[in-house]
């Protein structure tokens, strides 16, 4: 191959200086892609398609168009003129279908699918069903028939959330996770207040998560600075010390909490003793236990971070401060906190950010009112096995996540943030 | 600009870490109001203790530390009001230069207008002017050296520390500054007191030097008495080459000394403090001082010698030669009539009786 001085004729030199560079760099871009991609696969596999997975789940809602197709299919005709009544094909339809499903054993599924909808969505459904065993026979009129079962059929509400749930795609599930749902004229509405509850958990959500993040730093700030400038030993010793809860399993922590905190825990005891409280304070299943616990739990988050950046701060810049003059204390606020400001920003946002998403602590040590977001995605999807909903409340999680990430990032500098 | 005398004491000052080792034993130091003043030695010597003691960071074990006649042994750091420039600037790096000439003022509650215009006037003495905006790691490592001198500078204090300012710079730049900063010190009239490990420093910014070894003060003098009149052998071999012959002073007249050295050859030296007949003695002689093949009577040391090695330097040649039952003798000679040095040929060795010192060892 000749060198790209020879070929010079046709091409322009500064081009082929070019494309010689990027011939000899390319060997050392592809040992660095081999090197990042064993983990890039693996984010790939089990987090970013997990994470779009989730955000399909939101959004898809084929649940009962899979058990009641004829009637599903039906409604889609039929949304697009609501103020008219349902046709009579479509009550056959809804009977065949549940007579099909019923067969088929899947019509809890539909049954489950219209109770996220229906107040009393379930026994409306299986009730139908198991009329519809016992009476065999064809009427002609099927819209008596099943008025006559259940009045609620011949409610235009029934029917438009039948519709709506024909899918293939819902913004019900996002809706709800915002307490937001479609009213009769399909226009989206406020949840009246006694069916809204996830705003008001994201709500405590963030606050739970801010108060804890506040906490961290006062009670992280000065054992970092002591982790940072102690003599070696003592600096080894102290920084196990923070890291010993790390050793521990999330689990034993937030029940040694119960231990401490309960009535007749030690806290309480000496609190009484001391003669500060009269009686016992209830300190754990509510609000408090939960923050002393998550703050405990995510203190080295915090701590490790603001270390590492104050071990970089050579001890002379304060010496430089003291020397042209300022208080000690000027000196702290002036020129040594700014410094440590990349750290701070990176324990205050690892700690929010994880603690946004905490789920054991506060099952554990709090109470009924202090269950955060992490509670209820858990709960829809092991327990009620509401994968949309789950799914749409993981979504709101990180949405709220990303925007208070944004701010940020906004406020502090992302360069400013220093996670090492 | 009036020298005087007492201007920053220490009286008998000791200070040790651990109860055992004094890193500073028995200190006794006069400042001069408007020297430069240069602590010399080797790391662990105890002058940046020293230093460190003066502006407050470190508190003596024992003795008093005065500044202008007032006790300040137990001042701490910000109430002493020295400029002190560190070894690594220790800019504030998320300040701009003009934040970090101001810092000092602004503590002192200067008001803003006069803040203003003394920031100014530091920037143009280092001859920054337009870098005011700047942030400390956008300017090179010369700059940022300047801004630091500015700063120490800025709010006119009596007395300016600088430990090992120019340790981080190249070479040239190094060569430079030492010019810069003397021409400032000139200029200001301020009192500098100047930790260094390197002696060519000390020797060409300095009005005194203080040699520093194992925590006590070996010799404080004029560079010019420091390098040619070393008081001791350690101070003869920290600044500058010598060639270090041992032997016993045979008699001691007229300030000279006769020494019997290892081969038998008797050399006369310029007798050190306390040096007497039977003395074992160090007899130091510079490479400049000697001279080859240049016979004649007012020399009162004449040798030969077997030149072993010639290595050109450009403004010399190095000579190194086999004299007075060494191999290792150098001599620095002038490129000029170096034309007959080869190795092997047999030269004649001279020098005066002055150029040589016989330091007690």
């Amino acid at each position: 191959m000749l060198p790209a001085v020879f070929v010079g004729k046709r091409m322009d030199p500064q081009k082929a200086l070019l494309r010689d560079l990027k011939r000899a760099e390319r060997r050392r871009r592809l040992i660095a892609f081999a090197l990042v991609a064993p983990l890039f696969l693996f984010l790939l596999v089990f987090f970013v398609l997990p994470i779009g997975d989730m955000l399909r789940r939101s959004l898809v809602d084929t649940e009962l168009s899979e058990v009641w197709p004829r009637t599903t299919a039906l409604t889609k005709v039929w949304v697009w003129d609501r103020v008219s009544e349902p046709t009579p094909e479509m009550y056959r339809a809804l009977a065949e279908d549940i007579r099909q499903s019923a067969q088929e054993r899947t019509i809890a599924v539909a049954a489950r699918r219209l109770n996220y909808a229906l107040d009393n969505g379930r026994s409306l459904v299986m009730n139908t069903a198991r009329e519809l065993r016992r009476q065999t026979d064809e009427p002609a009129d099927w819209r008596a028939r099943l008025i006559e079962i259940d009045p609620a059929w011949g409610d235009r509400k029934t029917w438009i959330a039948i519709s709506q749930a024909a899918g293939p795609f819902t913004d019900y599930y996002l809706l709800t996770a915002l307490d937001l749902e479609r009213n009769e004229k399909d226009k989206i509405v406020r949840r009246p207040p006694e069916r809204s509850l996830y705003l008001q958990v994201l709500g405590r959500t963030l606050l739970i998560s801010a108060t804890v993040t506040v906490l961290a730093l006062i009670l992280g700030f000065p054992v970092a600075y002591l982790v940072a400038n102690a003599p070696k030993r003592i600096a080894g010793l102290l920084m196990i010390l923070v890291l010993l809860p790390f050793w521990t399993s999330l689990l034993v922590r937030s029940a040694a909490w119960i231990v401490l905190l309960q009535d007749q825990g030690l806290v309480n005891d000496m609190l009484q003793a001391l003669g500060i409280t009269s009686g016992p304070v209830r300190l754990i299943f509510n609000r408090t236990g939960v923050i002393v616990a998550m703050t405990h739990v995510l203190l080295p988050f915090m701590i490790l971070p603001m270390v590492a950046t104050m071990k970089a701060i050579p001890p002379t810049y304060m010496r430089a401060a003291l020397s042209l003059g300022a208080h000690p204390a000027i000196a702290f606020i002036r020129v040594y906190l700014p410094q440590t400001l990349p750290g701070v920003g990176a324990g205050v946002l690892l700690v929010f950010i994880m603690a946004l998403g905490y789920y054991v602590t506060p099952a554990l040590v709090g109470g009924a009112d202090d269950q955060m977001l992490a509670h209820f995605i858990a709960f829809y999807t092991t327990s009620s096995a509401n994968w949309g909903l789950a799914a749409a409340l993981g979504v709101l999680l990180l949405t709220a996540t990303a925007i208070l990430y944004m701010v940020y990032a906004k406020l502090v500098g992302i360069g400013q943030v220093k996670l090492g | 600009m009036g020298v005087s005398e007492g201007f920053v004491r220490f009286d008998k000052v000791d200070k040790t870490y651990d109860g055992s080792v004094l890193v500073v034993a028995g200190l006794d130091l006069e400042v001069r109001r408007g020297e430069f003043l240069t602590l010399l030695g080797p790391s662990g010597s105890g002058k940046t203790t020293t230093l460190m003691m003066l502006a407050g960071f470190e508190t003596p074990t024992r003795g008093v530390i005065t500044l202008e006649g007032k006790d300040i042994t137990r001042v701490p750091p910000h109430k002493r009001g020295l400029g002190m420039v560190f070894q690594n600037y220790a800019l504030f790096p998320h300040m701009t230069v003009a934040e970090n000439l101001a810092f000092p003022l602004e503590v002192r509650g200067v008001p803003k207008a006069v803040i203003r215009e003394k920031v100014a006037r530091a920037l143009a003495m280092v001859r920054l002017p337009q870098l005011g905006d700047r942030l400390p790691s956008q300017l090179s490592g010369g700059q940022q050296q300047r801004v630091a001198l500015a700063r120490a500078l800025v709010f006119e204090p009596v007395l300016v520390l600088m430990d090992e300012p120019l340790g981080a710079l190249d070479k040239q730049l190094r060569e430079h500054m030492q010019y810069e900063i003397k021409q400032l010190h000139d200029q200001l009239g301020v009192t500098v007191v100047y930790v260094t490990h390197d002696q060519s420093e000390a020797l060409t910014m300095s009005d005194r030097i203080a040699v520093f070894h194992e925590g006590r003060i070996q010799q404080i003098a004029d560079p010019r008495t420091i390098y040619e009149h070393p008081d001791t052998a350690f101070v003869a071999q920290f600044i500058g080459e010598n060639n270090r012959l041992e032997g016993t002073v045979e008699r001691v007249a007229d300030g000279m000394a006769s020494v019997v050295v290892a081969d038998g050859s008797k050399v006369i030296a310029e007798a050190g403090p306390g040096v007497a007949a039977g003395h074992r003695v160090l007899v130091s002689l510079r490479p400049e001082r000697l001279r080859l093949n240049q016979p004649n009577g007012s020399a009162a040391n004449n040798f030969s010698g077997r030149v072993l090695e010639v290595i050109y330097h450009g403004d010399h040649l190095r000579v190194r030669l086999n004299a007075l039952g060494r191999d290792d003798f150098i001599v620095k000679a002038p490129v000029i009539g170096g034309e007959g040095l080869t190795v092997g040929s047999e030269v004649s060795i001279s020098w005066r009786e002055v150029d040589g010192r016989a330091l007690p060892l």
